[in-house]
């Protein structure tokens, strides 16, 4: 530091303060991205690494990058990536169980290791003489870039696009799904339903009936358990299926023990205190299961 | 501030990103850790430019984002292409071949 000092280049104070200040974020999101649990979150802390990333840039003199890393990083890539955990179900957690023995603690570890390593490396390197990009910037970082780029490095510029092209039918290709036979006509399916027989009907709706409506809630079959016929295919696959089941069976035992206690006239001050457990929910379910019982009996 | 210090957050970053690699098994999430890999090298390549007062390390750091974005394209299509296939996103669940 201070063999720098002597060499003529350090920064200004501001500068330092933006990177003390911003730098300590940018390895917090780093960090949030290994160790959120859910890859939304971590999509979310590496979006905001990346534009702390892209004011280093621009610190650092390369405004041409700054706001090509805030455009094509934090603007396409991000949103890619957000569009595909939208597709694959967000709610996906890793499940933090290790499928070998030991591997994180070895995976810290050798961390831990690689990066003294880089650090020591660094430390030892002789980087002593630190020129600035004025002279480099004179013309404008844009000029300077581009003169680079179509001049000297035309050719690397070429294949770059080369590249891009062959990615974009890359991406094309491997997403598209051949269709390799007619789609069947809505009569075609019909008749089909009607030879094999097994669901003729239409599917059943989602949802308990007077509870809940929510597509990720099956509805209850009459002995109570729930239909997993009822909930949307993709919602099935993540297992997102959300189980109201054991609350609205609760529920239905406690109606009927009302109303066997009514019928029976017996042990009335002790039935509220046997649900008591829940207070709002037996209140809840006294108003709502009226409701819920002559709808079962209009059916 | 010695400049120097935007190259140990580059080296920080970058080993962050690599135990992120080894230690998740969300495909997506380790490609997310690759991404910030390369993010590392890129600003230490724009300090490097910064040092050596030319901007050849800007134009790598430059076709370093156009190489990832290509590959993000290409590794986001195999991980769709995947989890329509097996329904999974684990890199430990393709392990069809493993005998």
């Amino acid at each position: 530091m201070n063999a720098l000092a002597q060499a003529g280049y350090t920064t200004s104070t501001g500068e330092a303060t933006q990177f003390w200040v911003l730098a300590v974020f940018a390895v917090a999101g780093a960090l949030g991205t290994v160790l959120m649990r859910k890859s939304v979150h971590s999509a979310l802390c590496l979006a905001g690494t990346m534009v702390i990333l892209a004011v280093f840039y621009l610190a650092n003199g390369a405004y041409f990058l700054g706001v090509v890393q805030i455009v094509v990083y934090t603007g396409a890539v991000m949103m890619l990536f957000l569009f595909v955990l939208m597709l694959v179900g967000i709610s996906a957690a890793d499940s933090l169980k290790e499928t070998i023995k030991g591997q994180r603690v070895l995976a810290v570890l050798c961390g831990i290791g690689f990066g003294v390593l880089l650090m020591a490396g660094i430390g030892n390197a002789s980087l002593s003489t630190f020129d600035g990009l004025e002279d480099a910037n004179s013309g404008g970082n844009v000029h300077g870039l581009a003169a680079l780029i179509f001049r000297d490095y035309v050719f690397a510029f070429e294949l770059t696009g080369a590249l891009l092209i062959t990615a974009a039918v890359a991406g094309m290709v491997l997403t598209h799904r051949e269709k390799t036979e007619r789609t069947p006509t809505q009569r075609e399916r019909a008749a089909q339903r009607v030879r094999e027989g097994v669901q003729v009907p239409p599917l059943p709706a989602p949802g308990v009936y007077a509870r809940h409506n929510a597509v990720d809630i099956p509805g209850l079959l009459p002995d109570g358990t729930p239909a997993e016929l009822t909930v949307n295919r993709t919602l099935r696959d993540r297992g997102q299926i959300r189980d109201v089941s054991a609350r609205a069976l609760a529920d239905l035992a406690a109606i009927e023990q009302r109303t066997a206690d009514y019928q029976g006239k017996a042990l009335e001050p002790d039935t509220p205190a046997d649900d008591d457990g829940d207070g709002a929910v037996s209140t809840n379910a006294g108003t709502a299961g009226t409701g819920t019982a002559g709808e079962g009996e209009g059916q | 501030m010695n400049p120097v210090n935007y190259l140990y957050l580059s080296a920080l970053l970058f080993t962050i990103g690599a135990a992120g690699v080894v230690i998740r098994r969300n495909a997506i999430v380790v490609f997310m850790c690759v991404e910030l890999m390369l993010n590392a090298g890129n600003l230490a390549l724009v300090t490097f430019s910064r040092m050596h007062g030319n901007l050849d390390g800007q134009i790598v750091a430059f076709f370093t984002m156009v190489v990832a974005a290509a590959e993000v394209v290409v590794g986001l299509a195999i991980i769709v292409s995947v989890y329509r296939s097996r329904h999974s996103a684990s890199v430990d669940d393709a392990a069809l071949m493993k005998l």
